[in-house]
């Protein structure tokens, strides 16, 4: 992909997220989808191109969309960033020319939500359930203490992840948890799974966001500020985490994001703004050294000295994340979201001067990811 | 309240000599014929070759702590078992396997990183599945 070539021209969330029992999970699509329709100032008919995390079928019938490109790619909450990179390559290779990305989830209030029922016969139902995990945060959080050993991460260092984003998210008003906190308060918090405390836990939550992708020579013919898609990568594990070839770092985190960088022809110097999945606190962690915005063994002291707080200089998350802004399940849309707002200057705790962002995401437990690199420039 | 069941796996074709092993007491594992390399969750092939054959081996049992989490929200089937440990443990030929660990408090103290460990089974149901004991401990 020639860097720049295509855009992202619309893009919205549901008008709440949080606790939403009267939406259910189609619906909370839809809101999105046609908050970011609306955003783009398009019409039903001007879609062809439809993705989302398995139901898009469903999403296009219910909102009067006919396809004639679609993609479900399902791996998880990293999943919306690889429908941005394949509706890119849809575009540039003349398959599509609009498509709509939608994400909603009713995470908290399961409302038309297909319940959780795991296989016994599958990798999970054979190899991890019987061990008694129950859900995420007895899951993604297992290779975390191989990763502190290994690069000399104390338990104040992860806390202190969860601390930097709820001062992004105290100047975030959609934000579900905004008082500041500290590393006592973190460490105060109930523990769920060791050495997970509940404030390093995400939250769960309803909500949704969509996105409308297009070819960059159409973008002045939108009323938004377009956000140019300049890299993006994606690559996998393994599909469970006991599974993942090494507990200290991410192989999927590195390739996706080295692809991103290559593709855009970019380094990490030309990076002003960075959204990392955080399911649970370890990942922004992971992240920043898989990335390779901090060297082996740099990421907790970086955190914690506040270089990606208010004022330091790579700031990250500062929508407050999936630990204090929002999580219905599969993040990764919310993830792009305030990366598009803080590229228009539009997010609530808006960073001067914006001019790139990474995005880097994570689906299942470290099973999938993920990477964009999106700048309001054209190159 | 009445307390739920463990879950039980449910073995698939190429997983049932593990689960049927490990109803013997006997830890079983894939090896690729080959490369010699040892590999599990069990397949048809071996992921170290195309359609490469396999071979069913018995492991010594013998394997240290790998990482784990102490799990105080427990799953259904464990709760007179939380606090509890979801662990992965490194067997001596080289493949890891999710586990818990019992025989020993479960607590940060005692479950030190590279830690030895030996295999016994516990039932889940009908099937037994290996956890790991401390290999130096008086193993119940």
């Amino acid at each position: 992909m020639k860097p720049g070539s295509v855009a992202i021209v619309g893009a919205a969330e549901t008008d709440a997220v949080g606790t939403l029992p009267g939406y259910s999970q189609i619906a909370l699509h839809a809101e999105a989808a046609t908050n970011a329709l609306n955003n783009a100032g398009l019409g039903l008919s001007d879609v062809d191109g439809i993705a989302g995390s398995g139901a898009s079928i469903e999403v296009a019938s219910y909102l009067g969309i006919t396809p004639t490109w679609i993609d479900t790619t399902a791996v998880g909450g990293t999943s919306f960033l690889l429908h941005v990179r394949h509706a890119a390559a849809a575009i540039i290779a003349g398959e599509a020319k609009t498509v709509l990305i939608t994400h909603g989830e009713s995470g908290r209030s399961r409302v038309g939500a297909p319940p959780r029922v795991p296989d016994p016969a599958s990798p999970s139902g054979q190899y991890e359930r019987p061990y008694g995990v129950s859900g995420p945060p007895s899951m993604f959080t297992v290779p975390v203490l191989r990763f502190m050993r290994d690069r000399g991460v104390t338990h104040e260092q992860l806390a202190s992840v969860a601390v930097a984003q709820r001062k992004w998210s105290s100047q975030v008003p959609r934000a579900r948890m905004r008082d500041l906190i500290t590393v006592a308060d973190v460490f105060a918090s109930p523990m769920i799974a060791y050495p997970f405390h509940l404030l390093e836990c995400c939250l769960v939550t309803d909500g949704g966001g969509a996105l409308v992708v297009t070819s960059a020579d159409r973008a002045a013919d939108f009323p938004t500020t377009p956000v140019y898609v300049l890299g993006t990568g994606e690559s996998a594990e393994a599909p469970i985490v006991s599974q993942m070839a090494d507990f200290t770092t991410s192989g999927a985190f590195r390739r996706s994001s080295a692809a991103a960088f290559a593709e855009a022809g970019l380094s990490h110097s030309d990076i002003d703004h960075l959204m990392v999945y955080d399911a649970f606190a370890h990942l922004p962690l992971y992240g920043l050294e898989d990335i390779g915005f901090v060297g082996h063994g740099e990421a907790g002291a970086f955190v914690e000295e506040g270089n990606t707080s208010p004022g330091g200089r790579l700031p990250m998350n500062t929508n407050g994340g999936g630990l204090s802004y929002t999580h219905t399940g599969m993040y990764g849309m919310f993830a792009i979201q305030e990366a598009v707002r803080q590229l228009r200057g539009e997010a609530a705790a808006q960073v001067e001067g914006v001019r790139t962002s990474f995005v880097q995401g994570v689906g299942g437990m470290f099973m999938a990811a993920g990477s964009l690199i999106l700048a309001n420039q054209r190159p | 309240m009445q307390v739920a069941d463990k879950p039980a796996p449910k073995p698939t074709p190429e997983s049932k000599p593990f689960w049927d092993g490990a109803n013997s007491g006997q830890l079983w594992i894939q090896k690729c014929v080959r490369t010699g390399r040892h590999f599990f969750p069990p397949r048809r092939y071996s992921p170290f070759t195309v359609g490469g054959e396999t071979e069913w081996v018995q492991a010594s049992g013998r394997a240290t702590l790998y990482s784990y989490v102490i799990s105080h929200r427990p799953a259904p089937g464990f709760e007179d078992d939380a606090p509890y440990a979801i662990a992965v443990v490194e067997l001596e030929e080289g493949p890891r396997m999710m586990t818990n660990i019992v025989g020993t408090e479960i607590t940060p103290e005692k479950l030190v990183l590279d830690m030895p460990l030996h295999v016994q089974f516990a039932a889940r149901g009908e099937q037994q599945v290996p956890v790991f004991a401390p290999a130096d401990g008086s193993a119940r």
